[in-house]
């Protein structure tokens, strides 16, 4: 395993590698089988680099731990705006998630939906491209067009394109919030609650459904106005089912921490898919097709679905339902479907990522020849 | 600033071009007579001018493929084209190049307010988008000045922001998909009604591109509720470090306003004179604009003016009506063509992190002075997005040269103290070659390299963003029939 302690030593690291890399920050959140080659760990490059508050930026090395990060900031009264979840129970993991690797995979939480994900939060990068060569793209300020948005790009890529030094972000304060549960509305009737909800004026910063409880709808901000948009939003809801409130911080803290991190899927082995499409699309047509054998969890208003299978299923079930799972979200012009658990059998046999269109794919496959050219970062991670 | 010498063989074929574009677009669609063309000869950037090859004017995605694969099999430069509104010569054409506008292009294709999106072709302009969804009461975020005039499409290849992107993002965060055509006419659909891809964020990297990468005929836009209310409360200082001391302060109290502006005196002085919206006489003036219910807008406000008060402001005055909001708007909406009325000047738009407000202020003075050119700077302050409008005197034989080396001056400052060359402009022609300021040689070429994943034959928008020296062997490197 290789564990450089600076960005000069991870370019060395990489320009001498012989053959793959396997790009790891915490592999907390890693999916699909684990890939060939060397370890390139990049927990040694913790740091937190610049913190200025009254600019709402920071910047960090790769490595730095989430736990860290989102202390620092905590301390400041502010926030990651994007809600990174804690993948490690779900997946059965026990390391030390690092911003890098939140990076890397654009994880993103259920603020997502008003506040953006971590590619919209994330203002610049440092890098390595698979040549070693260090690059760096954006910067330190939020509002940043010169030149191409490789940010962007970077942000999802899963260490496929160049391994991340730095990262930089713009942050949001850290408002108290409080939550409503809108009891026993399930299927078509939790979607019209949480479109109802983030239709409004009121700014809904979570808006989740589980099945035999209800709607749960989240509002951050001062104080006088998170209680008197929960009112509002009470009285938008509660012709469908009886609404109570959880207005006590941690409680509410609590509740998002379980949607966030799907630790409703956390136990078993049985296979877990992550779904975005269009709202309407996944509730009220792909859902309803697949039949009643999937649990369900849904947030970002119903354009993020967790699905899990039902406990004992074969490997052969969990394969096909998988290429239904894909064909669907294709066929309903497209997002993805993409397997974050399941057995090391199926995962070694399927691709786990949703499969692009061909022109897409084409360029896909075009900019990571052309910044990994020897095809050393995470080979066969994201191919499909 | 330098364009390349136009490609002689391409000139030389101008007939046959024409002919065959012809035969794929409507007669009205291909416009070649020179007196016509010289309508397209510049964008917003009016300092530099040359008429295209042609003109044309597709009325879909289907005629924009084909156009453009004839182009490609001609190996044309294509320069495309929204409204035109640039400031930075993003559209600015070549001689040897054919300028595709969307502009007949302005449908509204799909509204849906359940899954808050809507779907337009990009010829519409940015206003007209919140236009077809006021009536339900939604709007689209991005708010660029020209919003009037400008088009989607515009907005899309330069990722254009506006006053309200501190609370609401710029374009990138909040365009959810394209159908974008690549320079060999091939039809692609980037992103959708969804919010997350699966696989690379393409959708971010053609945001912003600069229509480098592709022309994006089709947006799906992220529309939002409208918020309850809005107010704004004027605040004047008698220093600009204490003004952006004050900034500082609100943001980090937690109160996340929908837009801080901020004008400093020579535009503040020039903005009375012209808009008479009743400015204090001060050194420095912001404007906080929050949003949301009557009660939520008085706690939000109270909070901004205990902090402002804490900053012995010379003058602290909230909107009490509609009325009154609009005027301590009026000032601020009107600078632009306040300064226009007193001068030809160039705006530049250079983002540097906040807490450096006060010393790029103080540089700009004495860049100011030492240039003898006068500098306004009116700008969106909580983003640190810096919008200094150089004065200068187009007729006089040399102004134009000398105010060019008092922006670069400007813009070099901006990314010395960690900002940025552009924050919401984009680079175009104007900042083309002081990229080098910002980026390494390799920089550069890792996004050089992106275009030629796109675009391989350079054909697309190819003498603008990089240095010309930058991306010459690309440029020159492109099939020539």
């Amino acid at each position: 395993m290789m564990s450089p302690a600076d960005e000069k030593d991870l370019s060395e690291a990489i320009a001498g590698a012989k053959g793959a890399l396997r790009v790891v920050g915490g592999g907390t959140r890693s999916l699909g089988a684990p890939g060939p080659g060397e370890v390139l760990s990049l927990a040694a490059m913790s740091d937190i680099r610049l913190y200025e508050p009254g600019a709402l930026t920071l910047v960090v090395a790769a490595g730095t731990p989430l736990a860290e990060v989102e202390a620092t900031l905590a301390a400041e009264g502010q926030m990651l705006p994007f809600e990174p979840a804690d993948m490690r129970a779900l997946l059965g993991r026990d390391g030390v998630s690092t911003i890098g690797g939140v990076v890397a995979t654009n994880a993103s939480g259920p603020r997502r939906m008003m506040a953006g994900a971590c590619r919209d939060a994330l203002i610049g990068v440092r890098f390595v491209d698979g040549s070693g060569t260090i690059l760096k793209n954006g910067g330190r300020v939020m509002k940043n067009v010169t030149g191409y948005d490789l940010v962007k790009l970077m942000a999802g890529s899963w260490g496929t394109l160049g391994v991340l030094s730095e990262v930089a972000f713009k942050v949001l304060p850290k408002l108290g919030g409080a939550s409503v549960l809108v009891h026993g509305v399930d299927g078509l009737a939790a979607l019209d609650a949480m479109t109802r909800a983030v239709t409004s004026p009121f700014e809904v910063s979570g808006a989740a459904a589980v099945p035999g409880e209800g709607v749960y709808l989240r509002v951050e901000g001062l104080e006088g106005s998170v209680s008197y948009r929960l009112g509002r939003l009470t009285e938008l809801v509660r012709d469908l089912g009886e609404v109570t409130l959880i207005d006590d911080p941690e409680a509410s803290r609590d509740l998002w921490a379980r949607l966030r991190d799907v630790a409703d899927f956390a136990d078993g082995s049985s296979a877990v898919w992550r779904v975005s499409m269009k709202p309407a699309d996944l509730v009220r047509r792909m859902l309803p097709a697949l039949g009643a054998s999937l649990e369900v969890r849904l947030d970002w208003a119903g354009g993020l679905g967790w699905l899990r299978m039902a406990e004992g299923a074969r490997d052969m079930e969990v394969k096909a339902l998988h290429g239904r799972l894909q064909s669907a979200v294709a066929a309903h012009g497209g997002g993805h479907a993409t397997l974050v658990k399941a057995a090391p059998t199926v995962v070694s046999q399927v691709c786990v990522f949703q499969p692009e269109a061909p022109g897409i794919a084409a360029l896909s496959q075009g900019l990571r020849a052309k910044f990994d050219p020897r095809g050393i970062l995470n080979p066969g991670l994201m191919e499909t | 600033m330098e364009m390349p010498i136009p490609n002689a063989r391409v000139i030389a074929k101008k007939a046959r071009i024409v002919e065959r574009l012809s035969k794929v677009l409507p007669k009205s669609a291909v416009i070649h007579d020179e007196a016509e063309t010289r309508a397209y000869e510049c964008d917003a950037l009016t300092a530099y001018r040359c008429a295209p090859l042609a003109v044309i004017l597709p009325g879909s995605t289907a005629e924009v493929a084909a156009a453009l694969r004839i182009c490609h099999e001609e190996g044309v430069p294509v320069v495309p084209r929204g409204s035109g509104t640039s400031l930075a010569g993003g559209a600015l054409p070549t001689a040897d190049s054919v300028i595709l506008g969307v502009a007949r292009m302005n449908g509204v294709l799909e509204t849906d307010y359940e899954n808050r999106i809507i779907r337009v072709q990009t010829g519409r302009t940015n206003l007209s988008v919140t236009g077809a969804v006021e009536a339900e009461e939604f709007f689209y975020a991005p708010d660029p000045s020209s919003q009037l005039a400008c088009a989607i499409a515009g907005n899309i290849a330069m990722n254009s922001g506006g006053a309200h992107c501190l609370k609401y993002g710029v374009t990138t965060n909040n365009l959810l998909g394209v159908t974008m055509v690549t320079m060999e006419g091939e039809v692609l659909e980037i992103g959708g009604a969804h919010l997350d891809s699966g696989g690379y964020d393409l959708l971010g990297l053609i945001c912003g591109s600069e229509g480098q990468l592709g022309v994006v005929t089709e947006a799906t836009l992220r529309i939002l509720r409208k918020p309850e209310g809005a107010r704004p409360v004027l605040i004047g200082f008698d220093s600009n470090e204490v003004a952006g001391a004050c900034v500082a302060d609100i943001i980090r109290a937690g109160v996340l306003p929908v837009a801080i502006e901020f004008m400093d005196r020579p535009i503040l002085e020039i903005c009375e004179n012209y808009a008479k919206a009743g400015y204090p006489d001060c050194e420095a003036l912001l404007i906080v604009e929050v949003e949301g219910s009557p009660l939520e807008i008085d706690a939000q406000l109270g909070l901004i003016k205990q902090i402002a008060r804490s900053h012995n402001p010379v003058e602290l005055r909230e909107a009490e009506t509609a009325e009154e909001a609009a005027r301590i708007w009026l000032g601020r909406k009107s600078a632009f063509g306040a300064v226009g009325q007193v001068a030809d000047y160039m705006c530049l738009d250079g983002t540097i992190p906040v807490s450096e407000l006060p010393r790029v202020l103080r540089g700009i003075e004495e860049i100011s002075a030492k240039y003898g050119l006068k500098v306004g700077n009116v700008f969106h302050a909580g983003d640190g997005n810096m919008h200094p409008l150089i004065m200068f005197d187009a007729n006089k034989p040399g102004d134009l040269e000398l105010c060019e080396a008092c922006g670069a001056e400007i813009l070099r400052l901006c990314v010395e103290v960690g900002g940025c060359l552009t924050g919401e402009h984009g680079v175009g022609v104007e900042k083309r070659d002081l990229m080098g300021a910002q980026f390494s040689d390799a920089d550069m070429e890792a996004q050089m390299n992106v275009k030629d994943v796109f675009d391989p034959a350079w054909l697309l928008n190819p003498a603008k963003v990089f240095p010309l020296t930058a991306s010459r062997s690309r440029r020159e490197g492109r099939v020539a029939a």
